[in-house]
C-alpha cells in the first residue's frame, strides 16, 4: 500500500517536480582564467516573485545567460520542474519554459506588435502561409492577461512607449508558455506611473502561477514586489531569504560583504554667490516658463517622473538645444549658447543620462575620454602635450579610482561604474564651477555610487555648484541641498532641506501634479 | 584577476594578428610573384614602377582615412583628382598659362573647393551620409571636369609645363660609395612618405587629429564635449579634397595627358587600401601605415597580374575580391571585438 502510494507520488512528480520550478545546483561558469560563477545554486517555486541582487560584476549577468542557454556551464546541472536540461543554446531554453526580458529590449522597432511577439516562430495554416488570424488572437489574449488591452497588435512596435514594449515582450514569453520569466533590471527605462503597472503585471503573472526572477538594483522595488530574495557576490551565492526577514541595510551588508556607515554621505554645506539664473526658458513642446537660481557650494536637485522636462532643461541651458525662449545668467552675465563648447568656455560642465550615446567615445582610450573636454588646452605649439595629458589621466585614474589596467585601455572594456568615472573625470578636468549632473549614479552599484558621491561633495567644498537630476528620491533626499520638482515641463516646486516638505511625500505630490499646503 | 583583463589580452593577440595581416599577405605575394616571374618582378625597374603606380592611389587613400575614421566616406575624390588634372590642362590649353606657381596652386584649389563643398552639403543640410553628398558630388565633378575640357583628351608632351609634371614624373637615384643603391627612384613616392608622415603626426598628436577619431567614435558625445562636430568634418572633407588634388597633380605627370575617363578604379582602390590597413566603416578606426601597406599590397596584386599579362578583365575581378575581402576581414574584426566586449561585461 504504502509502496503504491509513493510510486503513484513520484509518478505525478510531487517529490521533486513540484517543490521548484527551476533549479540550479552547483553550477559553475568559467571564461579563459576566470571563473564567473562558483558553485551557484538557486531553487525557485512556481508562481514566486523571487528578487536577485548583486554588485555590477556579482555574476547576475552569467546566472541569467546561463538560465537562458547564452552560456554553457563547465558544472552543475539545471533542473526544469523536476526534470534535468542541458540548454546548449538560448532556443533549448525558451522551449524548456525560460524567458528573459532583458534590459536593453529585444524588439524590432519597423515591425507589429504580433510579429516582435511571434518572431522566430513559425505559426502556418494548411496553406503554408503564416496564420495571422491565429497570431493575432493569442496576442491579444496574452496581452488582456496583462490588463494591456489597450495596445493594438497590429501596431508598429516602434510607436509605442518603452512600458508599453516591455509588454509587448512579456507578452510574447507567455504565449511561449514561459513557466519562469527572468527581467533584467525592468524599471530602469520606466516613469514612476509605468514602473506602478509593471508591478502590478508581475503580480498578475504570478496568480497565473508564472514564476519570476526580478533583478533589479531598486531595493524599494524588491520590498514592494518579492518573496524571497537572493543575493550574490562575486560570483558566488550569499544567501537566499524570505525578505520579510530582511531589511535594507541587510541586503547591502550582503551585496557588497561589508556594513555601508552612510549610503549618502551627506556633508554640511554653506551657500554662496549665485551663479546660475535661468528665467522663463521655454522650449515648445517640451519646457515651459523655467526659472529658478542656482548657488555655489549646494546641489540643487532636480526631481520629477521620466518625461517631466529635466533633462530637457539641462540640455537647453548648456546649449545643446536651443530654447525658444527665456534669459540665462552665468555668474551675473547674461549669456546665449549657441554650442556646448561655449557653455564649457564658461565654466559649465553637462553629464549625460546616456553615458555610452553621449557621455563617452567608447572605441577611444580612458586618457583620450579623460581630456575629452578640454583637449585644447593640453596642447604644445600646434601639437599635443602627450606627457602632461599621461600626467593628468593618471592622476585622475587614481583620484576616482577608475579601475582599468592602463589609462591607454579602450573604455569599451571598462565596467559600468568606471565608465561612470571616466565620464566624471571629463568634467572634473575641464574645471567648471557648474556642473550640470543627470541621473550621475544610474546603472551604476552600491559600492561606486557611494564613490559618485564622495566626488560630488569634493566639488562642493571647492565651492563648486552642483545641479543634479535624479530620479531616484532616496539620492534627492540624501544628497540634495534643495530640490526643485518638475512636471510637464514646468516648475512645480521649489524645496530647500530645511523645509518640512522636503520628503518623500510632498515631493512625489508635487511630481504628480498634487498641491502642497 | 579580472575577466576585463583576460579578454584584453585574447583580444590583444588577435589584434595583433589583423594587424600583420596585410603585411604577411604582402610578404607571400612577394615570395609567389617572385618564383612566378623570375627576373621580372624583383627586379629594380619593376619595384620601381610599382612605388610609382603606388603614389597616387596612396595620396587618395590618405584623404579617404580620414573621411572613414569619421565613419564616413568619399566618393568624389577619384573625379576629383581628374578635375585637378582638367584643370592644369585647361589652364594650358585655353589660357596659355604654363608656370607651375599657378598651375599646381590652382589645380589643388579647385579640389579643395569641391572637398569643402562636400562637407558643408553634409553638415549643413543635414544629409543622412556622406555617400549621398559626395556620390552627387562624383557626378557633378565628372560633369565640370567634361564641360572645361569639351569631352576631349588634353595631351601635356611638350607643352612647355614640364615643371608642373616633374613631381609626378621625375626619378632619381641613390648611389652610395659608387654602389648603385636604387635607381629610378620616384620622387611621389617621397611626396607620400613625406605626406604620411604629416599625417601620421596630425592624427596622432594635435587636437584636431584625436578629436577626427573622436568625431568619428560617437559624434553626440564629442559634441557634448564641445567638439565642433561639424567643423571638424568640413574640415576632413577638404582635406579629402586637398589630397585629391595633390594627387591630380601627380597624375598630370604620370599620364602626360588629362583624360575624364581614366577614374574609374580611384575611389575604390582608395576605400580598399584604407579597409586592408585596418579603417572601418564603422569609423573611429584606421591608421596612415595601415594605409600604406593597403596601397602597396593592391599595386603590387595589380603589378603582378600585369606581369601574367592578364588583361583588365582579369585584373578588376582579382581586385574586387580583394576588397570584398577586406570588408569580410573588418567586419569579422568587428564581431569579435563586440564579443570581447560583452565577454568584459559578464
Amino acid at each position: 500500500m504504502r509502496e503504491r502510494l509513493l510510486a503513484a507520488f513520484v509518478k505525478r512528480g510531487v517529490f521533486v517536480a513540484e517543490q521548484y520550478v527551476v533549479e540550479l545546483k552547483h553550477v559553475t561558469k568559467k571564461f579563459p582564467g576566470v571563473v564567473a560563477m562558483r558553485d551557484m545554486h538557486i531553487q525557485i517555486k512556481p508562481g514566486e516573485i523571487h528578487g536577485l541582487v548583486g554588485e555590477n560584476g556579482a555574476g547576475k549577468s552569467t546566472l541569467i545567460k546561463v538560465l537562458t542557454g547564452v552560456h554553457i556551464p563547465e558544472e552543475g546541472e539545471i533542473y526544469v520542474e523536476g526534470k534535468r536540461h542541458i540548454f546548449k543554446n538560448p532556443v533549448q531554453a525558451r522551449e524548456a519554459g525560460i524567458a528573459c526580458v532583458y534590459q536593453e529590449l529585444n524588439i524590432v522597432k519597423m515591425l507589429s506588435v504580433v510579429d516582435n511577439v511571434f518572431m522566430g516562430r513559425k505559426v502556418t495554416n494548411k496553406f503554408g502561409l503564416l496564420d495571422y488570424g491565429y497570431m493575432h488572437e493569442e496576442t491579444k489574449k496574452a496581452l488582456a492577461a496583462l490588463g494591456q488591452t489597450g495596445i493594438d497588435t497590429r501596431m508598429e512596435c516602434g510607436k509605442l512607449g518603452v512600458g508599453q514594449q516591455q509588454m509587448v515582450e512579456i507578452a510574447k514569453a507567455i504565449t511561449q508558455n514561459a513557466k519562469l520569466i527572468i527581467m533584467d533590471e525592468p524599471t530602469s527605462s520606466l516613469g514612476e506611473q509605468e514602473v506602478q503597472q509593471l508591478m502590478d503585471t508581475v503580480r498578475r503573472l504570478k496568480d497565473r502561477g508564472i514564476a519570476i526572477l526580478f533583478v533589479s538594483h531598486k531595493l524599494e522595488e524588491l520590498f514592494e514586489l518579492c518573496e524571497r530574495v537572493t543575493v550574490m557576490r562575486d560570483g558566488e551565492h550569499i544567501l537566499t531569504r524570505d525578505i520579510a526577514d530582511m531589511n535594507e541595510d541587510m541586503l547591502i551588508e550582503a551585496m557588497v560583504g561589508r556594513t555601508l556607515d552612510n549610503q549618502y554621505p551627506k556633508i554640511p554645506t554653506t551657500r554662496g554667490e549665485q551663479v546660475l539664473k535661468v528665467e522663463h526658458l521655454s522650449q515648445i513642446g517640451v519646457i515651459k516658463d523655467v526659472s529658478f537660481e542656482a548657488y555655489a557650494g549646494e546641489i540643487l536637485a532636480f526631481a520629477g517622473l521620466v518625461g517631466a522636462g529635466r533633462t530637457e532643461t539641462m540640455r537647453a541651458i548648456f546649449g545643446a538645444e536651443k530654447p525658444d525662449s527665456g534669459k540665462i545668467t552665468v555668474k551675473g552675465k547674461e549669456v546665449e549658447f549657441r554650442h556646448p563648447e561655449e557653455a564649457i568656455d564658461s565654466g559649465m560642465a553637462f553629464l549625460t543620462e546616456d553615458r555610452k550615446g553621449q557621455g563617452l567615445v567608447l572605441s577611444e582610450s580612458v586618457k583620450t575620454n579623460l581630456v575629452l573636454a578640454n583637449m585644447k588646452r593640453y596642447r604644445k605649439g600646434p601639437l599635443l602635450d602627450h606627457a602632461r595629458i599621461n600626467d593628468v589621466s593618471q592622476k585622475n585614474v587614481s583620484a576616482l579610482r577608475i579601475k582599468t589596467p592602463t589609462i591607454q585601455e579602450v573604455v569599451a572594456q571598462l565596467s559600468g561604474g568606471n565608465q561612470q568615472k571616466v565620464v566624471i573625470g571629463k568634467w572634473i578636468n575641464s574645471d567648471a564651477d557648474i556642473y550640470l549632473f543627470d541621473e550621475p549614479t544610474r546603472g551604476i552599484d552600491v559600492g561606486a555610487k557611494i564613490e559618485v558621491y564622495n566626488v560630488m561633495n569634493r566639488l562642493l567644498k571647492e565651492g563648486k555648484c552642483i545641479i543634479m537630476v535624479s530620479s531616484e528620491l532616496p539620492e534627492v533626499l540624501g544628497m540634495a541641498d534643495r530640490v526643485i520638482v518638475m512636471r510637464g515641463g514646468s516648475v512645480m516646486a521649489d524645496i530647500p532641506r530645511e523645509s518640512p516638505h522636503f520628503n518623500q511625500n510632498d515631493i512625489m505630490k508635487a511630481a504628480w501634479g498634487g498641491e502642497i499646503e | 584577476m579580472t575577466t576585463a583583463t583576460i579578454n584584453k589580452r585574447k583580444s590583444n593577440v588577435g589584434d595583433f594578428i589583423m594587424r600583420i595581416a596585410p603585411l604577411t599577405v604582402l610578404a607571400i605575394l612577394y615570395i609567389l610573384f617572385s618564383v612566378m616571374h623570375p627576373g621580372r618582378f624583383m627586379t629594380m625597374a619593376n619595384q620601381m614602377n610599382v612605388l610609382k603606380q603606388t603614389a597616387v592611389n596612396c595620396l587618395i587613400g590618405s584623404g579617404m582615412l580620414l573621411a572613414l575614421i569619421t565613419a564616413g566616406i568619399d566618393l568624389s575624390v577619384g573625379y576629383n583628382a581628374i578635375l585637378a588634372t582638367c584643370t592644369i590642362g585647361v589652364l594650358m590649353q585655353n589660357f596659355g598659362i604654363t608656370s607651375a606657381w599657378i598651375l599646381i596652386p590652382a589645380a589643388i584649389l579647385v579640389s579643395v573647393l569641391a572637398g569643402f563643398l562636400n562637407g558643408t552639403l553634409l553638415t549643413r543640410l543635414d544629409l543622412p551620409h556622406p555617400f549621398v553628398s559626395t556620390l552627387g558630388m562624383k557626378n557633378v565633378l565628372w560633369g565640370v571636369a567634361l564641360l572645361i575640357t569639351s569631352s576631349r583628351t588634353i595631351g601635356f608632351t611638350n607643352k612647355g609645363i614640364d615643371s608642373t609634371l616633374w613631381i609626378g614624373r621625375a626619378t632619381f637615384d641613390v648611389n652610395i660609395f659608387g654602389f648603385q643603391l636604387l635607381r629610378g627612384f620616384p620622387v611621389s613616392f617621397i611626396l607620400v612618405l613625406v605626406v604620411y608622415l604629416i599625417f601620421h603626426v596630425f592624427l596622432n598628436h594635435t587636437a584636431l587629429g584625436r578629436q577626427i577619431y573622436c568625431v568619428g567614435g560617437n559624434p553626440e558625445a564629442a559634441r557634448l564635449s564641445g567638439i565642433r562636430s561639424k567643423n571638424v568634418l568640413t574640415i576632413v572633407y577638404s582635406i579629402s579634397g586637398l589630397m585629391a588634388g595633390i594627387a591630380g597633380v601627380v597624375l598630370a605627370g604620370r599620364l602626360n595627358t588629362a583624360n575624364t575617363a581614366s577614374a574609374a578604379t580611384y575611389d575604390t582602390d582608395a576605400i580598399a587600401a584604407c579597409i586592408i590597413g585596418g579603417a572601418s566603416f564603422r569609423g573611429g578606426k584606421g591608421t596612415i601605415w595601415g594605409t600604406l601597406l593597403g596601397a602597396l599590397l593592391i599595386s603590387t596584386i595589380r603589378n603582378g597580374l600585369n606581369l601574367f599579362s592578364a588583361g583588365n578583365d582579369i585584373q578588376y575581378i582579382v581586385i574586387g575580391s580583394v576588397i570584398i575581402l577586406a570588408v569580410t576581414i573588418d567586419v569579422t574584426r568587428n564581431k569579435l571585438e563586440a564579443r570581447a566586449r560583452k565577454l568584459a561585461t559578464v
